[in-house]
C-alpha cells in the first residue's frame, strides 16, 4: 500500500500548521533532539525497550472493549472503550512520557522537566523519572493545582518538584511558557518532556509517535473482533495527545470518520470555553502555528473547561491541519455534558471515566441512538475518573441545589 | 530610508569610536499615553536606538520583570494597533531610530501586510521577532520586502558557526547577540565564553552586533561594548520606568557617564 500521508515535511510542518516559532536560543537544542530521535527510531535496541516496557509496565495492550449495556441503553451503535484508563498511571499521558524517558537517556541527559493541566501528564514523567533515575521538576498553574492537590501529592511522592505557576492565568499555557523559561536556561543536562502533541517541531511528531500505539492496537482490535474497520473513531481533544493517538493509524482508512471533542466549558456560545477549533482561529504560540483562542488584538485567551486537561487554548498543529484537510472533524461537550456522561458510564458499565474522557463519551451518547446499529463506534477512554471525583462530587451537590 | 536610520546611527558612532546604547520599554506599561514622555527621557539620557516592546499574553522568552510590565502594559488594553497609531502621531518627534521587538502571534493577527504598511507609516525602522526564527522568517520578509524596515535577527550562545553564518549573510540592520543561555533580566556573570562568543559573531557579521540579555549597570555595558558595536538593556529600564526612577537611566550608558567624568 502506497503510504499518502506522510507529514510532518523536514520542516515541521503539517500543511500550513507546526513549524519551529521558538527563540534562537533553543534551535541546537531541538536540532539535537530531531536528530537523537531519528536515530533512536530506527534503533531496534530503543524500539525494544519501548516495547518492553509496554507491555510489562505500562500494561499493554490494553483492551478494547465493548461496551455493550452503554451501546444497548442508547439502542444504536456499537461502541468499543478503547481502554487507556487501565494503563499504569491511569491515562495514555504514560505512552510518551516513557517514550520521551527513555529519548532523554538515549542523548545523555539526566534530567526532565514537564508541564501539566490536569496532573495526569505531571505524574505520568514524575513517574518515569522514577523509573529512570531521572531528576524531575513538573510545572503546573497554580490554579490547576489548587483543583488537583492530590496529584500533587502524587507527584511529589514519586520524588518530582513540582513548581506552581502563578504567571498569566496560571493554568497550562503558562505552565507551558514557564517550563520553556527553564528548559532554555538548563538545555544541558534537561529534556523537556512535552506532554500533548504541541509545541516546535520535533515534539508534536513525536508525541505523535509515541501515542499512536493507542490506534495500533486498536485497529487490530477491532479487526480481529468485528473483522471490519469502524465507521467512527471519536477522542476528546485538549492539546490533542490522545487524538492524534487515536487517528493516527486510521488516518489513510479514509473511510473511517474521525471524530476531536473539544471541551466546549459553560456552553459553545459562552466565552468560557477550551475549544481552539470551534471558537478559535489559526495563531503562533508555544512553537507552532496552530488554531487558539486569542481576541482581537492577538492575545491568547484565558479558556474554561470543567477538566483542567482540556483547559488549553490551542490544539496540536496536526489536528489543525487534519481540520483544514476535512480529514477529520470537531465537534465539542460541553461541562454539563461531560458530567452527565461521567455518571452514565460509572453507572452503565461500572467505569469511571476521566473527565477529559468523558466529552468524548458524551458526544458519543449524543450520536450513538441516531446510527444504526451494526455502526461501530470506537472511542479512545483517555484516562480513569479517580481524580475527578472531588470535583464531581462537589459540581453535583452544586447543580442540585441550584 | 529607515533602513539606513540604524546604518547611519551605527556609522556615526563609529567615527566618534563610541558604542550604541539600545534601551527596551514596554509599550503602555504605565499607559500608552506615557510613550511620548518615556522616549524623550531615553533620548535626553543619551540612548541611541529604541526597542519598543509590544505586550503579549505569552512572552515564553521574557523574565519576570519584563512579564510583568507586558501583564501591566495588557491590563492597559494596549494593543499593536494602538501602539502603532501613536507612534505614527509622535514619529517627528522622536530624533533616534526605533524598532518594534514583538512576539510573532501579535503580528501575524494584525495581517502582515499591513503591519508592513502601517509599521512603514510609523517611521518603524526595523522588528525584532524572537520567535521566529531564520527557519520561519519568510512570511515576514515577504511582508517587509518593499519596505525600510529591517528584520533584527538573533544569534546565540549556542548557534553553530554553519548556522551563524546562515543568519549572518543578509542580516538586516544589526545582530541581536543573547548573550546569557536564557530569557531577558537573567542574572549571571559574563564568562570567557560570552566574549569569545561575541567576537565569534562579529568575525562572521557584515552589520553591527549588539549584545542583550541580562545587561544591569553601566560597567557591564562598558565590558560588553568592548567586544562589539553595542548593547541592549531591557528589565533594567523597564523597571526604572515603573519604580519612577527613570533620572537614574543615563548612569546605565558608559560613554555617558565617561563623558560626565572628563
Amino acid at each position: 500500500m502506497t503510504k499518502t500521508y506522510d507529514f510532518p515535511n523536514e520542516t515541521g510542518k503539517y500543511g500550513e500548521f507546526g513549524g519551529t516559532y521558538v527563540a534562537e536560543s533553543l534551535i541546537t537544542t531541538l536540532e539535537e533532539l530531531k536528530t537523537a530521535y531519528k536515530k533512536a527510531k530506527e534503533d531496534p535496541e530503543f524500539q525494544r525497550e519501548f516495547d518492553y516496557l509496554m507491555k510489562e509496565y505500562v500494561g499493554r495492550e490494553n483492551p478494547l472493549y465493548y461496551a455493550e449495556r452503554l451501546s444497548e441503553k442508547l439502542g444504536g451503535a456499537k461502541i468499543y472503550l478503547k481502554r487507556e484508563d487501565l494503563n499504569h498511571t491511569g491515562a495514555h499521558k504514560i505512552n510518551n512520557a516513557i517514550g520521551q524517558g527513555l529519548l532523554t537517556k538515549y542523548m545523555g541527559k539526566t534530567k526532565v522537566i514537564a508541564e501539566t493541566g490536569a496532573g495526569q501528564h505531571g505524574v505520568a514523567t514524575a513517574t518515569i523519572a522514577a523509573l529512570l533515575g531521572l531528576e524531575c521538576k513538573v510545572f503546573m498553574g497554580s490554579k490547576d493545582a489548587a483543583r488537583q492537590e492530590l496529584n500533587v501529592f502524587r507527584m511529589e511522592l514519586l520524588g518530582a518538584e513540582v513548581i506552581k505557576v502563578d504567571q498569566g492565568t496560571a493554568t497550562l499555557k503558562d505552565a507551558v511558557n514557564e517550563a520553556m523559561r527553564y528548559w532554555v536556561q538548563h538545555m544541558e543536562d534537561t529534556h523537556y518532556v512535552i506532554g500533548s502533541a504541541l509545541g516546535p517541531h520535533p515534539f508534536p511528531e513525536i508525541v505523535r509517535d509515541f501515542q499512536s500505539i493507542i490506534s495500533h492496537e486498536a485497529k487490530a482490535q477491532i479487526l480481529s473482533k468485528e473483522g471490519r474497520l469502524p465507521n467512527k473513531v471519536v477522542a476528546c481533544i485538549g492539546g490533542g495527545s490522545n487524538a492524534i493517538g487515536m487517528f493516527y493509524n486510521f488516518i489513510e482508512d479514509k473511510d473511517v470518520e474521525l471524530i476531536g471533542v473539544e471541551a466546549a466549558g459553560e456552553g459553545i456560545d459562552t466565552s468560557k470555553v477550551a475549544a481552539a477549533i470551534n471558537k478559535g482561529s489559526v495563531g503562533i504560540a508555544h512553537g507552532a502555528k496552530m488554531h487558539m483562542l486569542q481576541d482581537e488584538n492577538g492575545q491568547l485567551q484565558g479558556t474554561h473547561s470543567i477538566s483542567a486537561g482540556l483547559d488549553y487554548p490551542g490544539i496540536g498543529p496536526e489536528h489543525s491541519h487534519l481540520f483544514n484537510t476535512k480529514r477529520a472533524s470537531y465537534e465539542y461537550a460541553n461541562d454539563q455534558e461531560a458530567l452527565e456522561a461521567f455518571v452514565e458510564l460509572s453507572k452503565t458499565e461500572g467505569i469511571i471515566p476521566a473527565l477529559e474522557s468523558s466529552h468524548a463519551i458524551a458526544y458519543v451518547m449524543k450520536i450513538a441512538p441516531e446510527l444504526p446499529k451494526n455502526d461501530i463506534i470506537v472511542v479512545s477512554l483517555s484516562g480513569r475518573g479517580d481524580k475527578d471525583v472531588e470535583i464531581v462530587k462537589a459540581e453535583l451537590e452544586g447543580r442540585n441545589n441550584d | 530610508m529607515t533602513k539606513a536610520r540604524i546604518k547611519d546611527m551605527f556609522e556615526t558612532l563609529n567615527h566618534s569610536d563610541d558604542k550604541a546604547f539600545i534601551a527596551y520599554i514596554m509599550a503602555g506599561d504605565g499607559g500608552l499615553d506615557q510613550l511620548p514622555k518615556q522616549i524623550k527621557t531615553l533620548e535626553d539620557a543619551g540612548v541611541d536606538l529604541i526597542e519598543i516592546g509590544i505586550p503579549f499574553s505569552d512572552p515564553a522568552a521574557d523574565g519576570p520583570v519584563i512579564q510583568e510590565a507586558g501583564i501591566r502594559a495588557l491590563e492597559q488594553d494596549t494593543s499593536l494597533k494602538d501602539i502603532l497609531h501613536k507612534l505614527k502621531e509622535i514619529k517627528h518627534d522622536i530624533h533616534v531610530p526605533y524598532v518594534l521587538m514583538t512576539y510573532y502571534n501579535p503580528v501575524f493577527h494584525y495581517g502582515l501586510e499591513r503591519f508592513a504598511i502601517d509599521s512603514a507609516e510609523a517611521n518603524v525602522s526595523g522588528v525584532i521577532v524572537p520567535d521566529v526564527p531564520l527557519e520561519e522568517e519568510d512570511e515576514l520578509k515577504h511582508a517587509l520586502k518593499n519596505t525600510e524596515i529591517a528584520i533584527i535577527r538573533l544569534a546565540t550562545l549556542t548557534t553553530t558557526d554553519d548556522r551563524l553564518e546562515k543568519i549572518a549573510e543578509d542580516a538586516e540592520g544589526f545582530i541581536y547577540a543573547v548573550t546569557v543561555n536564557g530569557i531577558t533580566g537573567s542574572k549571571s556573570g559574563y564568562s570567557q565564553e560570552v566574549f569569545d562568543n561575541l567576537k565569534r559573531i562579529k568575525s562572521k557579521s557584515r552589520v553591527p552586533v549588539c549584545a542583550g540579555f541580562g545587561i544591569a549597570s553601566a560597567e557591564a555595558a562598558a565590558a560588553l561594548g568592548a567586544s562589539c558595536d553595542g548593547v541592549i538593556v531591557g528589565s533594567k529600564i523597564v523597571s526604572y520606568f515603573h519604580n519612577n526612577e527613570s533620572e537614574k537611566i543615563k548612569a546605565l550608558i558608559p560613554r555617558k557617564t565617561a563623558q560626565h567624568a572628563k
